[in-house]
């Protein structure tokens, strides 16, 4: 092996890089530390400390999640807090704007917005997060069972989501209004009634290709039970799609609750919820525009926490994306 | 190929069978009849039942639905008493589809450059800001998004009429406010696919064959990325041309969109079932499109073969 040993610098004198002869003085015997040698240097982190920590590091995620925890402090003690009640009327003040007695105004029947609002909140995130929540649960494990065995099962399960799939979701809600009533209950059971189907297919799709990984024949082949490579091996590898897909799931669950209040099959009056308030500030679009305003901004901002926590749920999950930042 | 499209043509058929029958028997349990909202004399009351055959057993109303429905007969609607189901189908369902198609179209060209462009200029300025229009895109709902398109450019600006369907300047407005979520979505799907794809060992090997840029991002990139995009287009497509009653509504569009709430609230059974029959054919054709078109774009998933 040949080394060059001089370098010559730009002045054109030659510089020798290595000495020739090293002088062993200069150096010492530390010794092998044995007990040191060995020792990780790092803490070993699980998966769930790992995605956190990489969670934390994701900006947009962290202050999403800031901004969600406020909206839900606000929306339990806010009406608490406040000193005008979500139903109480004032004439003098039908459609006032902003001010300091009324922070977000009133609506057309002088209402307080801003009770109004965080009432609102209490409804629409109630029922996007259980909806997603249930939803998501139900749609895993009918998915995962669809995709792990397959077959007949699969065939049949398929066949049901496809009907379901196509019935009128008007239909369901207004019978389930009939046998269970009108309120908040009502919109979580229906949307959960066809709700699962996003996550049931979604989840039959990851089950149905990470059954066949290599991992998970060599678990067979060494004659573990289908029941502890579910839970040990196929479950902890798409948890983290399936809380990504759930926190994606919420802000569908929230349209859907607007929605029905929007064409009247949601709670009853005087309650309300953002879609209901974006109703009545629909039709007061000309004549009391900050009516609308506001709870789109409310419905918007959590809309985009939503969306940014699951965003950074997925970069935090994906454990190819690991080391990159 | 054959013998798949006729598998999955058969399979449809009983799917769409049994989703007949299903809301046949839902709708009746619906609280109300079809013929109370109106002040009718108790014997025109009367003739109306057995004109609809109310007065039979149900099961036979059943076979009579299904035999009718063999001929194409989707019945009389039971609230607009002068019209069939297919009249008023066959009347509303091309405004549905000219505003979802132009919608449609606005959605995908949009929605597919932005998503290519951000994939392509990753982590600088123009990515940032095909994200925020996506996540913005996403998280409005569709009846504030036509309000504010509403108030800005016809109320305020006065550029564009607010409603109304007859001509180019009128379905700009519907047609914007229908595209944005799907064109949000699209983008979305595409970026991320795309960033996906480009990890992949093929565009490693196309790039050191020494294939140009343009060259990989188009026969390599692209091709292979579509693929999410094709699939959540089914049941998109299916949804934006079959009508949507808060923009229709809101625009005075005289499309289907209105028919799935009024025929729900007045009890209108064979408007109800007619709408579901459509809606689920259509359903069904457009993801056996999609399912045929995953074997156009990728050869690998080719079926029957």
């Amino acid at each position: 092996m040949s080394r060059k040993k001089n370098v010559r610098m730009p002045s054109g004198e030659v510089v020798p890089v290595v000495p020739d002869k090293l002088d062993p003085e200069l150096f010492t015997v530390v010794g092998r530390n044995t007990a040191r040698m060995e020792s990780i240097s790092r803490p070993s982190l699980t998966f769930w400390q790992d995605a956190w920590r990489r969670f934390k590091k994701n900006k947009p995620a962290f202050i999403g999640m800031i901004l969600l925890a406020l909206y839900i402090i606000l929306a339990i003690f806010a009406p608490m807090l406040s000193k005008y009640s979500y139903t109480a009327m004032d004439a003098a003040n039908r459609n006032a704007g902003p001010s300091l007695v009324h922070w977000l105004g009133c609506d057309d029947t002088g209402r307080d917005i801003w009770v109004r609002m965080w009432m609102g909140a209490r409804v629409s995130l109630t029922v996007g997060f259980f909806a997603a929540f249930i939803n998501a649960v139900v749609g895993a494990i009918l998915g995962g069972l669809c995709g792990y065995y397959g077959g007949a099962l699969d065939m049949i399960m398929m066949r049901i989501v496809d009907v379901l799939y196509g019935i009128p979701s008007l239909i369901i809600t207004i019978l389930v209004m009939v046998v269970v009533g009108r309120g908040v209950h009502t919109l979580i059971i229906a949307m959960c009634i066809i709700g699962w189907i996003g996550s049931c297919r979604f989840t039959r799709g990851e089950v149905y290709r990470l059954k066949n990984q290599d991992y998970v024949a060599a678990a067979k082949v060494l004659g573990v039970r289908d029941f502890i490579i579910i839970v040990r091996h196929i479950i902890p590898n798409i948890m983290g799609m399936l809380v990504t897909n759930l926190c994606m799931a919420i802000p569908g669950a929230i349209f859907q609750e607007a929605f029905l209040s929007y064409i009247g099959l949601g709670i009853a009056p005087p309650n309300c919820s953002w879609g209901i308030l974006a109703k009545e500030g629909i039709k007061l679009l000309r004549v009391a525009p900050h009516q609308v305003l506001f709870t789109a901004f409310f419905i918007c901002t959590t809309m985009l926490s939503l969306t940014m926590i699951g965003d950074g749920l997925r970069d935090a999950f994906d454990p190819r994306l690991r080391g990159t930042e | 190929m054959g013998k798949y499209i006729v598998k999955r043509v058969i399979a449809a058929v009983i799917t769409l069978l049994v989703l007949i029958t299903v809301v046949f028997f839902l709708v009746r349990l619906m609280p109300g009849e079809p013929f109370t909202s109106e002040k009718l004399n108790p014997i025109v009351k009367e003739n109306m039942i057995k004109y609809y055959g109310f007065d039979k057993p149900l099961i036979v109303q059943y076979f009579q639905y299904l035999g009718n429905l063999l001929h194409g007969n989707l019945g009389y609607s039971m609230k607009f008493t002068n019209k069939t189901v297919n009249y008023i189908i066959g009347s509303t369902f091309p405004y549905s589809a000219d505003l979802g198609l132009r919608a449609l179209a606005i959605a995908l060209a949009f929605g597919l450059l932005l998503g290519i462009l951000a994939a392509l200029n990753r982590g600088n300025k123009l990515d940032v800001f095909c994200v925020i229009l996506a996540i913005i895109g996403t998280s409005i709902p569709d009846f504030i998004m036509g309000a504010f398109l509403q108030l800005v450019f016809g109320i305020k600006l006065k550029w564009l009429p607010v409603a109304q369907y007859t001509d180019f300047k009128h379905t700009i407005l519907p047609s914007l406010s229908l595209a944005f979520y799907t064109m949000a979505s699209v983008s979305r799907t595409m970026r991320a696919s795309m960033l996906e794809v480009v990890q992949q060992d093929y565009i490693k090997t196309a790039r050191a064959k020494g294939l140009s840029n343009l060259r990989i991002t188009w026969k390599h990139q692209i091709r292979n990325a579509i693929m999410p995009v094709i699939t959540i287009m089914g049941p998109t497509v299916a949804a934006v041309l079959t009508g949507t009653f808060v923009i229709e509504s809101m625009y005075a569009v005289p499309g289907m969109g209105k028919y799935y709430v009024d025929s729900t609230n007045n009890n209108d059974y064979s408007m109800i079932l007619g709408m579901t029959v459509f809606y689920g054919a259509f359903l069904i054709f457009c993801n056996l499109l999609v399912d045929i078109l995953y074997g156009v774009v990728d050869p690998r998933v080719r079926v029957g073969k």
